[in-house]
């Protein structure tokens, strides 16, 4: 009756026989990841500038979106309020780079003091919001966000409607993009292993019983406010970076632009698009559709269209593939193996007797950790 | 001696008297039932001991101390697991994880040495935990399953796994709504086998049913509950003969009804 | 300063109680069908729109154009319902449908701009330039029978739901969803038939805001961020709450908007609704829900 098939990556795997092949497995896929990094990491080598815009765009969108879902989707509640994060880190580079008159590499020294800030702001912000049920919380979200966009356009600090200029940055134009480049490449790596590092931790498995059922979940000790807060607050250090490399990229502080509310949409979409509450599915989203949103914001300098376009590839993928790309297929990799396993059965010895179908599925090859790596 | 005790429990949900003066005891050791007609307040009872809503009076008390209306989380804490009549467990999670979650607060105090730490992003569940899971896992017959996703479970499943959980964090007594609801003839053979053996190890058990012979065959005492309100306690021969019993679900004593109390 | 104090109080309670009619129509839909219509600001505004030209090129009243955008409005919110909100399923239905909603909106509010453009439009209609003069300020004719609209309206909804049949089957269904199939209701049915009348209210209150207002493509997220706001204040899925929020809150802000500053009278808004939820999350007449989700 106990599991005498080996599951991979399963925590019971002690046995001797399965020691290799994990072992295998797990250096073959460092070794393609650091591979796949490189490969990455070279392409401002290339001197196409295009090419470097358009991956610093990339790299910022996998940095969001993986941050957005470390939160949102782990916890389940949907926040449409990323923004008021980016843009507060945003904000803050730019008043700090005005008053201190910074210039060269020096800028970046205060990417951190915009992850703070935003940090900082995230927690009453959370304490206010996380005491709602879901869906008033997204609209609460909303809410803050028009109240940010609002206070930017009327405070002075902020410069108003005309926003805060970046200092001069006196860089040669081939090589302007690649340090936005290498920056934002450390974050979307960061972003991912601290996501991985989540994912398998306690404080990660506690998050996702959350969504699953959190009043089960408060009622069995886990300490759900404190939980979900720290999920936000991180999920806000990451925009406040984010943003703040932004306003020197985009070399301006504009409150329409810093509080964009297409910004926590988009990122929505691409992690709807992978995958929402799982690992991979916001790089494999933000992958799949930066390019291609980034490319369209170009071409198409009508940008009613693009609008239409979003919100009708959004409304296709929440009805058509609600779980996201990577689930769905696994799901149906998953189905395809059980129907070959069910086969092999049917010729060999009887199937197990009982709880069939759950041990047909169990027996499927997928590594069975459950977790959607 | 006394393990759980409920006295004069009232609650009123608006114009609804849920329970009226609700008293129930449940000996150290014991496995007692609550039976009772439907709307008869015993799931509101479980509410009220479990924290899941506030008493209008009344209080409960465990070995003698008070714990009326602390929150369930505290309940748990302090020994009292529960499960649902609609299986609640983390779907998405595996069954694997699930045990974990529920064994979150037995780490925290350092007990069974596993390896609690301060860092959060320490890996969850330690080494003992998880033998412990297994363990328990193995007992109800689901380890095969502990790598699947709770959400896989049939319903049966679910109702190991509900129970597996609640045990991990090694519980005084168990609450158990409705473990034999909609679960198919073998699996509740093997459910209230599971059920006497962890009795026999020590576990109390408090259990609503409506399956009597799952009831009369596994309770050394029963209590029925009326209209929010118990009505008679014996154990279950006396119980399945009394006659304020069948007035309680059938409305009417007749002399020719027959003696079964469903 | 009584004369300003009562402007502001005027267009605040008249105001109120236009925005109230939007707020009703969501709060609606949000306690039957339990999402939140984030399309409903731009759906007002598609009201407009569409009195806008049954005005503009067909010289139709705007009152009599009602007659028109009203049962349009319905087929649209129905068909809305029907083919993007009711096939989600699953359990996280309320975040999807929310995200739905919103992709409705950006779509319609990219038509907007693609059939209208960016630029600002009004109806000019005699009821606005034409007052009635009260207690020393001129209020345009068209507050006051936009305020009897909403009363109208409300009155309608609250005949509809406790006179009728059908409203009979929308309490239960608010109530609980599994209890009223048991007993024999068309719970699709009653989704789709309460979104549509959800839709169909936006259409007076989008004639009543462009008569009002100008407008633009644009307008539509303002304006869905002070419905929610006001349902939210009201607690979601109170009729009588949504009403009573709107008027308080655009009391409020019209006080703001002549005694302080107008720039901040929005921003009091959003505070005021922060502040509410600090102390009740359920909003004011909001039930405390236990429910995870």
């Amino acid at each position: 009756m106990s599991a005498s098939r080996p599951m991979s990556a399963s925590p019971m795997s002690a046995s001797p026989m399965n020691a290799s092949p994990v072992r295998a497995n797990a250096i073959w896929r460092i070794a393609a990841a650091v591979a796949l990094l490189a490969v990455v990491a070279a392409v401002p080598l290339t001197s196409n500038v295009t090419l470097v815009h358009v991956g610093v765009f990339v790299l910022m969108y996998v940095g969001m979106a993986v941050s957005w879902n470390i939160f949102s989707g782990f916890s389940g509640y949907i926040s449409l309020g990323y923004a008021v994060f980016f843009g507060s880190g945003l904000y803050t580079v730019a008043i700090f780079s005005k008053h201190l008159n910074l210039t060269g590499s020096t800028v970046f020294a205060f990417l951190p003091v915009g992850a703070v800030v935003a940090g900082v702001i995230a927690i009453p912000v959370g304490l206010i919001a996380l005491r709602v049920r879901r869906h008033t919380f997204v609209v609460i979200t909303i809410a803050i966000f028009f109240i940010f966009q609002l206070m930017a356009y009327n405070f002075g600090f902020t410069g108003g409607s005309a926003g805060i200029l970046p200092p001069y940055l006196n860089w040669d134009p081939n090589t302007f993009n690649n340090p936005f480049y290498y920056i934002a490449l450390i974050v979307a790596v960061g972003s991912m292993v601290l996501a991985w590092g989540i994912w398998g931790s306690r404080f990660g498995l506690q998050l996702r019983a959350i969504r699953d059922d959190e009043d089960r979940a408060r009622g069995l000790g886990v300490k759900t406010m404190r939980v979900k807060l720290i999920a936000f607050v991180i999920s806000a250090l990451i925009a406040g970076v984010l943003g703040g490399l932004y306003f020197y990229f985009q070399q301006e502080a504009l409150p329409e632009f810093a509080f964009n509310p297409f910004l926590d949409l988009t990122i929505a979409l691409m992690v709807f698009v992978g995958g929402f509450g799982t690992l991979w599915g916001p790089v494999f989203g933000a992958l799949l559709l930066e390019p291609y949103l980034g490319y369209a914001q170009l071409q198409i300098s009508n940008s009613y269209v693009s609008e239409i376009v979003l919100g009708g590839l959004f409304l296709f993928v929440i009805l058509v593939l609600p779980r996201g790309i990577l689930p769905t297929a696994r799901e149906k990799l998953t189905a395809l193996r059980a129907g070959q396993q069910r086969r092999s059965a049917a010729k060999g010895a009887s199937p197990p007797s009982g709880m069939t179908a759950s041990a047909v599925q169990a027996g499927s090859g997928s590594p069975s950790t459950g977790s959607m790596r | 001696m006394t393990l759980l005790r409920a006295e004069g429990i009232c609650k009123a949900f608006g114009g609804v008297q849920a329970l009226r003066d609700c008293s129930i005891d449940v000996e150290e050791g014991s496995i007692a039932g609550l039976i009772g007609p439907n709307g008869s307040g015993k799931t509101t009872l479980f509410n009220m001991i479990t924290g899941y809503g506030r008493v209008d009076s009344g209080d409960v008390y465990l070995n003698e101390k008070k714990i009326t209306n602390l929150p369930p989380d505290k309940v748990f804490a302090l020994g009292i697991g529960r499960t649902f009549q609609l299986t609640r467990v983390f779907h998405r999670l595996t069954v694997m994880e699930n045990m974990i979650v529920a064994a979150h607060h037995k780490e925290r105090s350092g007990q069974q040495g596993s390896g609690r730490s301060l860092n959060p992003f320490a890996r969850a569940g330690g080494p003992a935990t998880r033998k412990r899971a297994m363990e328990l896992l193995e007992f109800t017959g689901i380890a095969k399953l502990a790598g699947d996703r709770a959400e896989t479970l049939s319903y049966g499943q679910r109702k190991l796994l509900e129970l597996s959980y609640v045990m991990i964090a090694d519980p005084e007594i168990i609450l158990l709504d409705e473990p034999a609801g909609g679960v198919n003839p073998t699996l509740i053979g093997t459910i209230a086998d599971r059920i006497r053996e962890l009795n026999k190890q020590g576990t109390t058990f408090l259990i609503v049913e409506h399956n009597m012979e799952f009831v009369m065959g596994l309770c050394d005492r029963v209590t029925v509950l009326d209209f929010g309100c118990p009505v008679v306690t014996g154990p279950p021969d006396v119980i399945r003969n009394d006659h304020r019993v069948l007035d309680a679900y059938l409305g009417t004593a007749e002399e020719d009804d027959d003696s079964s109390a469903a | 300063m009584g004369s300003r104090l009562f402007q502001a109080l005027a267009d605040g309670v008249l105001g109120g109680g236009v925005y109230g009619l939007m707020a009703v129509g969501l709060t609606l839909i949000f306690g039957v069908l339990d999402i939140i219509n984030i399309a409903q600001g731009i759906l007002v505004i598609l009201g407009s729109y569409l009195s806008y030209v049954l005005w503009a090129h067909l010289h139709i009243d705007v009152f009599l154009g009602l007659l028109i955008t009203i049962p349009l409005m319905f087929v649209l919110g129905v068909a809305i319902q029907w083919f993007f909100i009711r096939p989600l399923r699953g359990r996280e239905r309320t975040s999807m449908s929310l995200l739905a909603s919103y992709s409705v909106a950006i779509i319609i509010e990219g038509l907007l701009y693609q059939v209208f453009g960016s630029n600002y439009q009004s109806i000019q209609t005699k009821y606005f330039t034409n007052t009635i003069k009260v207690f020393g300020y001129y209020i345009p004719y068209i507050y006051l029978y936009g305020f009897g609209l909403a009363v109208l309206f409300v009155a309608a909804v609250y005949y509809m739901l406790y006179r009728t049949q059908f409203g009979r089957s929308v309490r239960a269904t608010m109530q609980d969803q599994t209890a009223a199939r048991l007993i024999g209701i068309d719970v699709n049915r009653v989704a789709a038939l309460t979104f549509g009348i959800g839709v169909a209210v936006t259409a007076a209150g989008g004639m009543v805001y462009g008569s009002i207002n100008s407008f633009s493509p644009n307008s539509g997220a303002d304006l869905i961020s002070r419905l929610l706001a006001i349902i939210i204040l009201g607690g979601m899925g109170s009729i009588v709450g949504a009403l009573g929020a709107a008027v308080i809150m655009i009391t409020l802000e019209s006080l703001v908007d002549v005694f302080w500053n107008p720039n901040w009278s929005v921003v009091v808004f959003y505070a005021v609704l922060v502040l509410v939820l600090v102390f009740r999350p359920q909003g004011i007449l909001g039930r405390k829900e236990a429910r995870a989700q």
